[in-house]
């Protein structure tokens, strides 16, 4: 009885020692809650993708990822932060791919000071935290170059079609605040689901309208539904999409319709059409070359990098930290915080970060490029 | 002009419609059971077509295999007090042998390009058997369950199904070939063929319900089963029989609407929940019972939809839901206070 006892003692007793050991040796330790399931899967499959991509230690230390799917949902994002908050202690966190969620980890950064690295756009008043950094390019940005496009494209009144959401309400907002600027009028406002099986009452209401140009506020190969509907009914006009639809899909589903149709998107789509000159460069091959090897040629995506750019900065600014602080410790959550928001600027894939203490989305120009389809590629414009 | 436009846009879209609501009220009026579940056999059915056209061998195809695997194991556990030879051996030969063909020829016709006739009527065959499977692993235990359980089983059949259609065909959408390339022109209005072979399927399948009802042995079986379970079961019907047939026949109608549809719009995984529920509105308008009300309801609710997109895009799901309100009241202040069950 008494050895049977200790038989099964030693396995929790090996158990409790391989613990101490390893909270000994003070790994960094990195929290991501994506969106892999549900109905941001689309975004969050490449950016899980993107995780296994990721080197095994840092300055030094080994690193511990945990990986965690919060299916879009704001309340199991919550959950998933304070998870690795209070039982992994993380150093830092990482996520998610939906707004909704990011905006849910990014509550829980502020209330515990551990940085966050979000990877979907959030509202100004997120962006503004004290803990959390963006990686995508904010609508604004992006908004600021189509509509200096369109204006050099001699665009005058622009019909809008978005998704019925807040994507589709972000991008109106943006003709609203600055379209003036460029001297872009809406004349047509539609709105449609990314499931509709049929956009065909809202195209033929954009074509009577007679815009100079058709502006799509939707992403990924939902963006293809107005696009091949706009075609089918005779608009010769330009149509312009945003970089939330810059997949391969995209031009897959839309096949002839999508030609001549201008994109904005971030660099790391087409790194090797970019000069050698770019800061962008590097990053952007290394990131799709690794990525393409291990899911197969023209898998690579918009969402993905912003994991590799959460790494390139984590690359630079976890040595800094590691200076002032062990692993593990609210000193070095504080630090990692600061190197991130001063230690830039971090030349990434998708743009160069420059942080400030009132600008935590860190991009500028660089990280936009625009793309003209043509004959199911994407091509550089300028 | 618009207004014929989205006239034939509305109808093409109602057909569909019209498709899940006959097989929501076939299977509501059969087994009682609330088919959530039902749009995802149209996922499954467009995924699957879009694949073939690819030139791939789709995935459903391996989930059809799993499902007869399961749906064995569901019959040896439920002979495992003794069985005949013949039950034993009609098992595996629907739920094993019977997918295995089918899994044997779709890999070998996949690389081939088919003729698109020929794709849609293998995509059918590949989805078709689901139905049963579904029937035997996850309604078939709760036969006698009131509407209420059978209801949540649909939930999780759903849920199941989606997170399945996830794994099995990736988060980006698909679209299909269409089944014919040309367009007609009549007076100002363009029609095409696709559109066309909506329109001759969903004729051709409620006329085809209506004779299978009618005509035949196995038909009347199910309307019986539909008019008194217990009576039926009196009289010789083997009930589930009549819940292998209905189910059947439901996946069957829900795959031919896959691939009705698959060429006219991008279909993702977990697209076919928001076109069963249009399909469901179309059959509460038709009191879940009747066949005709739920077919021209259908019609309503594609011409509906496609007026609000056109008038007030933003608001469509909510005219079109919205619908549903008006014709319970008036449903539940006609027909009274019935206590369930």
């Amino acid at each position: 009885m008494k050895n049977r006892f200790f038989a099964g003692m030693a396995p929790v007793a090996a158990l409790s020692l391989s613990l101490f050991a390893s909270s000994a040796l003070a790994d960094v330790t990195i929290g991501v809650t994506i969106s892999s399931t549900g109905p941001g899967a689309a975004l969050g499959i490449p950016l899980k993708n993107s995780v296994e991509l990721w080197p095994t230690e840092v300055g030094g230390e080994k690193l511990k990822v945990i990986v965690l799917d919060d299916a879009g949902d704001p309340s199991i994002a919550t959950t998933n932060a304070r998870r690795f908050v209070n039982d992994d202690k993380v150093d830092v966190m990482v996520g998610s791919a939906l707004t909704p969620a990011s905006i849910a980890v990014a509550g829980v950064a502020a209330e515990s000071n551990t940085p966050h690295l979000g990877c979907s756009p959030v509202p100004p008043n997120i962006s503004k935290g004290k803990w959390t950094f963006i990686m995508p390019q904010d609508a604004g940005l992006i908004a600021k170059n189509l509509f200096a496009k369109m204006k050099a494209d001699g665009v005058k009144t622009v019909g809008y079609i978005g998704f019925s959401d807040s994507y589709g309400d972000l991008w109106m907002g943006q003709f609203k605040a600055i379209g003036e600027q460029y001297g872009l009028k809406v004349i047509a406002d539609e709105r449609y689901a990314r499931p509709d099986t049929s956009v065909s009452g809202q195209v033929l209401k954009l074509v009577a309208a007679r815009p100079d140009a058709v502006f799509v506020g939707a992403s990924g190969t939902g963006a293809a539904l107005p696009q091949i509907g706009l075609r089918e009914r005779g608009f010769t006009g330009k149509i312009y999409q945003t970089h939330g639809a810059v997949t391969f899909d995209f031009l897959r589903i839309a096949g002839k319709a999508a030609d001549n149709t201008i994109f904005a998107s971030g660099p790391a789509m087409a790194p090797e059409a970019l000069p050698d000159t770019a800061e962008t460069k590097p990053e952007g091959m290394a990131y799709v070359t690794a990525y393409e090897k291990k899911f197969g040629p023209g898998t690579r995506t918009q969402f993905g990098p912003h994991i590799n750019d959460a790494m390139a900065i984590l690359k630079k600014a976890i040595p800094i930290a590691l200076k002032k602080a062990k692993p593990g410790t609210p000193e070095f959550r504080a630090a990692l915080r600061d190197a991130i928001e001063t230690g830039g600027p971090f030349a990434a894939s998708q743009g160069v970060f420059n942080f400030k203490a009132d600008d935590h989305l860190g991009l500028d120009d660089r990280a936009v490029v625009l793309f003209t389809a043509k004959n199911g590629k994407f091509e550089i414009t300028k | 002009m618009i207004a014929t436009f989205l006239i034939q846009d509305g109808v093409t879209n109602g057909a569909i419609y019209a498709l899940l609501g006959l097989a929501l009220v076939l299977l509501f009026s059969v087994t009682r059971v609330i088919f959530i579940p039902q749009g995802e056999f149209v996922a499954y059915g467009a995924l699957t077509l879009a694949l073939l056209d690819g030139g791939k061998v789709p995935a459903t195809i391996s989930l059809l295999v799993c499902f007869g695997a399961i749906a064995f194991l569901f019959d040896l556990w439920s002979m495992r007090r003794g069985a005949d030879a013949r039950a034993f051996l009609r098992s595996v030969a629907l739920n094993l042998v019977l997918p295995g063909a089918i899994y044997g020829i779709t890999v070998m016709l996949a690389p081939l390009g088919l003729p698109s006739v020929a794709k849609a009527l293998l995509t059918i065959l590949i989805i078709t058997p689901m139905g049963a499977y579904v029937y035997r692993i996850a309604y078939r235990p709760l036969a006698d369950a009131s509407v209420l359980v059978l209801l949540i089983a649909s939930v999780g059949v759903h849920l199941a199904m989606m997170g399945l259609g996830l794994v099995f065909f990736g988060a980006e959408g698909l679209r299909a070939n269409p089944l014919a390339d040309d367009n007609f022109n009549i007076g100002s209005l363009m029609v095409s063929a696709q559109s066309l072979c909506i329109y001759g399927a969903t004729i051709a399948i409620i006329i085809g319900l209506y004779l299978f009802f009618e005509r035949t042995l196995l038909g009347k079986a199910l309307r019986a089963t539909a008019v008194n379970r217990l009576g039926a079961r009196l009289v010789g019907v083997r009930t589930h029989l009549t819940g292998v047939t209905a189910f059947t026949l439901a996946a069957a109608i829900g795959a031919v609407s896959g691939v009705l549809i698959g060429p006219i719009t991008t279909i993702y995984y977990d697209t076919g929940f928001l076109i069963g529920l249009k399909g469901f509105v179309a059959a509460i308008i038709g009191g879940l019972a009747s066949f005709p009300i739920t077919a021209i309801a259908a019609i309503g609710v594609g011409l509906v939809e496609s007026f609000s997109s056109f008038f007030a895009s933003s608001y469509k799901e909510v005219i079109v839901f919205g619908l549903i309100i008006p014709v319970l009241i008036w449903l539940s202040l006609s027909h009274g206070f019935h206590e369930e069950e």
